[in-house]
């Protein structure tokens, strides 16, 4: 492992911890401000209030979505695999018409009817207890290889700062819990500015600074010799339809709901749709480190470990120590929302009429990151990106109850059941028997090649629910909104 | 009503970064290369304004019917 840089590490802790501190306190620096309102309420802890104007959720829906899957996992497969990796352009770039689309029509629901999940939506549309425990337990499950993803950001950034042995893993753990608990939704709220802006100097730095190095980025794709710039022959099915498979799994998450359903106003989200593509933006040139690691000649086989070497190879050690810290920012944040999530679904409709639903989501938050810490140590995936197409294969299949709830056509809850059971254990059958990969060969004669496993367990999901709907039709006589 | 059946028309221009995006073999290639850009990544790079755009215009046609 490399020595310990005093300046690396000084400027990295400075601006880790700060953010930690800020975060934590808000809930008591609001309570100096508004006296009269309940800070420590479960809506404010869990919803904001639902108060969030356009820039906050720019500021939270962005904040949430472009995670350490941005900044680690995505350089490290375009690193290992070269044009393949770019599949997260497309799928952050069609998720925002789907969201435009989809979304407001979610949201108005969820305000009319006063719900905070996707399992609460869901239950007043379908009527069904085991429908809504079975959404709320997808969810809760799904986070889980996500939130993992973001504490192996942290982990490797602070291994790249030369702590030694579990401690990176330990110290990832420890800030992300400590900041949750205290913090509730408004932390990341808050600190999704800091972490932005950090980001934001880091990449746009670097994108600008590590090129002049290597000699333009002509240069960058005439030396990335063994990274080819295009996808190579059976390349294009995997690259589209995990694509497509991303874009349609992102915002039906707990965490990225909450940041939808936290927003003032439909129109808040339509506006937000017009303007969050500029993520997309940096998201492309931070895929583009892991080309230009190449060019810069960073030779490694933990590929996670990419970005933090290349950042440590080219920059001085105290810019180095500041970019790392955007990194594990970047990734504490996300985290946050996404236990809180979590949180919001069991209190919710798992173990509803708590006593103390903070306290509740508190603890519930913190049993969701010992899941993620488990999915670290135990889950061996050979990407950290597979981690998150892992946790689309689960949530995907709550698209159909979700999403397609909201058609006009009626399906009852046994086709939504049916499609779940059939398509999660379909689903994981896969990732299982292909060894954690995200994506199934399938052979239908004319038409063979590799297709995301959680399109393909969706497709089945959907199949089924389609099969029971003609088989045993719905009840015309239930009104739209039986119980809101 | 006529703005309603435009609103109808409108949605479909949100189909276009679907089409262009999802569909390989349109983009897949290493010329023109734009700035050191290959065109395969310029291309994709691409869409995220021209999508901003799209989906700005349905947005505020939207508003104003």
């Amino acid at each position: 492992m490399n020595t310990i840089n005093p300046w690396a590490l000084g400027v990295f802790v400075f601006f880790f911890a700060a953010t930690i501190v800020v975060g934590s306190s808000i809930q008591w620096i609001r309570g100096l401000f508004h006296a009269k309102r309940d800070t420590n309420s479960h809506e404010e802890w869990s919803l904001g209030g639902r108060e969030f104007g356009p820039w906050v959720t720019w500021f939270l829906v962005g904040g949430d979505f472009y995670t350490a899957y941005t900044v680690i996992a995505v350089p490290a497969l375009v690193y290992a695999a070269g044009a393949y990796g770019f599949f997260a352009l497309p799928y952050t770039i069609i998720v925002y018409p789907f969201i435009f689309l989809v979304m407001p029509k979610l949201w108005k629901l969820a305000r009319a009817g006063g719900h905070a999940t996707a399992a609460d939506i869901v239950k007043a549309r379908f009527n069904s207890r085991a429908l809504e425990v079975v959404i709320a337990l997808t969810g809760l499950v799904a986070v889980m290889p996500y939130i993992a993803l973001q504490l192996i950001g942290i982990r490797t950034v602070v291994q790249a700062l030369g702590l030694p042995g579990d401690l990176p893993l330990i110290i990832a753990f420890i800030s992300l819990a400590a900041y949750t608990w205290l913090g509730g939704l408004h932390a990341p709220a808050l600190t999704a500015f800091i972490k932005d802006i950090m980001i934001y100097i880091a990449v746009l730095v670097a994108v600008t600074v590590i090129p002049l190095h290597t000699g333009g980025y002509s240069a960058l794709f005439a030396t990335a010799a063994h990274a080819d710039t295009v996808l190579k022959t059976g390349q294009g099915l995997p690259y589209a339809t995990l694509a497509l498979s991303s874009a349609l799994a992102a915002f039906l998450y707990p965490h990225t709901l909450t940041g939808i359903l936290a927003s003032r106003s439909a129109d808040t989200i339509k506006q937000n749709a017009v303007f969050l593509p500029a993520y997309t933006i940096v998201l492309g040139l931070i895929a583009m480190l892991g080309f230009m690691a190449h060019a810069a000649g960073i030779n490694t086989t933990n590929t996670s470990m990419v970005v933090p070497l290349l950042f440590q190879s080219v920059f001085p050690a105290w810019f180095a120590g500041f970019c790392l810290a955007a990194i594990a920012v970047g990734a504490l944040v996300p985290a946050a929302v996404m236990a809180i999530g979590a949180a919001n679904l069991v209190t919710n409709n798992l173990l509803p009429a708590q006593a103390n639903p903070v306290r509740a989501s508190r603890i519930t938050a913190f049993i969701v990151k010992i899941g993620a810490l488990i999915c670290v140590l135990f889950l061996n995936a050979q990407f950290a990106i597979d981690f998150q197409l892992l946790g689309g294969v689960f949530i995907l299949q709550t698209f159909p109850a979700l999403i397609l709830g909201l058609l006009r056509v009626r399906f009852s809850a046994a086709a939504m059941l049916t499609g779940w059971a059939v398509g999660t254990v379909f689903g994981v059958g896969m990732c299982w028997m292909d060894g954690l990969k995200p994506i199934h060969p399938i052979n239908l004669g004319l038409f063979s090649g590799n297709i995301s496993t959680g399109l393909l367990s969706l497709v089945i999901n959907i199949a089924m629910v389609a099969l029971v709907s003609v088989m045993a039709p719905a009840k015309q006589d239930i009104p739209a909104k039986t119980t809101a | 009503m006529t703005g309603f059946s435009v609103m109808k028309y409108l949605n479909f221009l949100l189909a276009l970064p679907f089409l262009g995006l999802l569909w390989t073999p349109l983009y897949n290639r290493h010329d023109p290369v734009l700035w050191g850009f290959p065109f395969f990544y310029w291309y994709q790079f691409a869409w995220v304004p021209v999508t901003s755009v799209l989906i700005w215009i349905v947005w505020k046609k939207g508003q104003s019917t």
